[in-house]
């Protein structure tokens, strides 16, 4: 299990913040989120089910695509960020 | 009898060492900026009428105080003048008994220095009013007068006067920066004052950026302020950007963003980026040459639905406050050249818990903007043109 933290935008729907999610790598539990929040796997996910281009995905501190990627071991204390890009300013 | 100041002097003067100004500048220019320090002990008005070139000024009355911090290393030889080599003597024994190895006066002082027809500088300084205004700055080490009069030269362009852009400007104008220049193309409306602190409810209807030169101007009337009421757009985003050294985006879309990172990394120019959605605020400085750019974070914009606007989803009025300070505060850091800035770095804040989260951002080889090859070519292009 890890944490997941959940972009603004996708709040409302998965209804908190902060998610737990099962799995032990960072593929695993997003997998488990978009299983459990149809809108999160329709928002992140494409037709074939691989990750969008523009969702970047972080272990702790560190974008995952200069770690092992979605095969990146996540476990108890880890948390992933699914960072947003928000255009907001005004 | 008590000793006499002439008596006083005369023992200083056995105690301590001395050397002439010629041995001065052979010593000064021996490893210049690594062999010996150079501390001007005059008061402030000698000092402004003129000094030696790399001079530290520590007037004799904050000596003790100021040394350890413009000479950490007692090893370090100290030469030290005066107007005429009397207080410099006093000085070198005090420092002598602060446990400085070689603390040296310059016989003669300044006033034998410009006889003998040596270079010396006169320096800029704050006026009378200057002095008065920024005096919380002045007194603080990192800043001083010498950081004010950086501040004062330096030119900063906002992007959008609104969320962001309010209180961004606002501290910049009230920290003194000398030249702003405010872009945004939407007048003021009533649902902007729920944030938007430049503007004001009878300004309603004028463009933001007059109301917002009206407001920096009443704060701050000695800089300038120049309003671009304007899209930013491919054909003019050069020109706006080319008379400022620093761009704030306080933008509120992708196009926006893009365009205006993509110009950043062309021309050089470091680019303090904020965006916000209901209580969450992001904040980064990217520079080029040395971090990333926006493109190498995210490549492609999400789709309407994974980044809804303020106008859609709604903002708290005062988290722009928060970030848009926020980016003030990286603006005069960058200016002062002090601090750390969020230079690779993403600053996350979620204004319901309070917490700051911080995530690392690389600079992404491969970049159509910012990558190498891109980089390399578009100097070679400005390299090309300049000849």
């Amino acid at each position: 299990m890890s944490t997941i933290r959940i972009p603004p935008a996708l709040r409302a729907v998965v209804g908190a913040p902060e998610v737990e999610a099962s799995g032990s790598t960072v593929g695993e539990a997003l997998a488990d989120l978009a299983k459990r929040y149809p809108t999160v796997r329709q928002q992140l996910y494409d037709d074939e089910g691989s990750l969008q281009k523009y969702v970047n995905v972080y272990l702790n501190q560190q974008d995952v695509q200069y770690l092992q990627r979605l095969e990146t071991p996540a476990g108890p204390g880890d948390t992933i960020i699914i960072l947003p890009a928000m255009a907001g300013g005004m | 009898m008590a000793p006499t100041f002439q008596d006083v002097f005369l023992q200083v003067k056995r105690e301590i060492e001395a050397v002439s100004t010629r041995e001065a500048v052979e010593m000064l220019l021996t490893s210049p900026g690594k062999g010996a320090a150079l501390i001007d002990v005059r008061e402030s008005n000698e000092w402004e009428e003129g000094h030696i070139p790399g001079a530290v000024h520590i007037p004799r009355s904050y000596l003790e105080e100021r040394i350890e911090t413009a000479v950490p290393d007692r090893s370090r030889p100290v030469i030290l003048y005066c107007a005429a080599g009397v207080r410099s003597a006093f000085a070198a024994k005090t420092l002598k008994e602060m446990g400085y190895e070689h603390p040296i006066s310059m016989d003669g002082g300044f006033g034998r220095w410009k006889d003998e027809g040596r270079a010396f500088v006169t320096p800029r300084v704050l006026n009378a009013e200057q002095l008065k205004r920024y005096s919380r700055h002045v007194l603080i080490p990192e800043v001083g007068e010498a950081g004010q009069l950086k501040l004062l030269d330096a030119s900063v362009l906002l992007v959008g006067a609104g969320g962001l852009g309010s209180p961004a400007a606002l501290y910049l104008a009230a920290a003194g920066v000398g030249t702003m220049g405010i872009v945004d193309s939407d007048v003021v409306d009533e649902s902007n004052l729920q944030r938007q602190v430049l503007h004001t409810t009878d300004r309603v209807g004028t463009p933001k950026v007059d109301s917002a030169k009206a407001t920096l101007s009443a704060l701050n009337p000695h800089i300038t302020v120049t309003p671009y009421n304007v899209r930013m757009r491919d054909d003019n985003i050069d020109d706006l950007l080319a008379p400022y050294d620093i761009v704030v985006d306080g933008g509120d879309n992708f196009d926006t963003r893009y365009l205006l990172n993509d110009a950043c990394v062309r021309l050089g120019k470091p680019n303090v980026s904020a965006s916000i959605l209901s209580f969450d605020g992001q904040l980064t400085t990217f520079i080029p040459g040395e971090s990333g750019c926006y493109r190498c974070v995210f490549p492609e914009p999400p789709p309407a639905g994974m980044a809804p606007s303020c106008g859609q989803s709604g903002v708290l009025g005062v988290l722009p406050g928060v970030m848009g300070t926020l980016q003030a505060t990286e603006v005069l850091k960058l200016i002062l050249g002090i601090g750390e800035p969020l230079v690779g770095r993403l600053l996350m804040f979620d204004a319901l818990s309070m917490t700051f989260m911080e995530l690392r951002l690389r600079r992404d080889p491969e970049c159509p903007v910012c990558g190498h090859a891109t980089m390399a070519a578009v100097e070679n292009h400005r390299e090309a043109v300049s000849v």
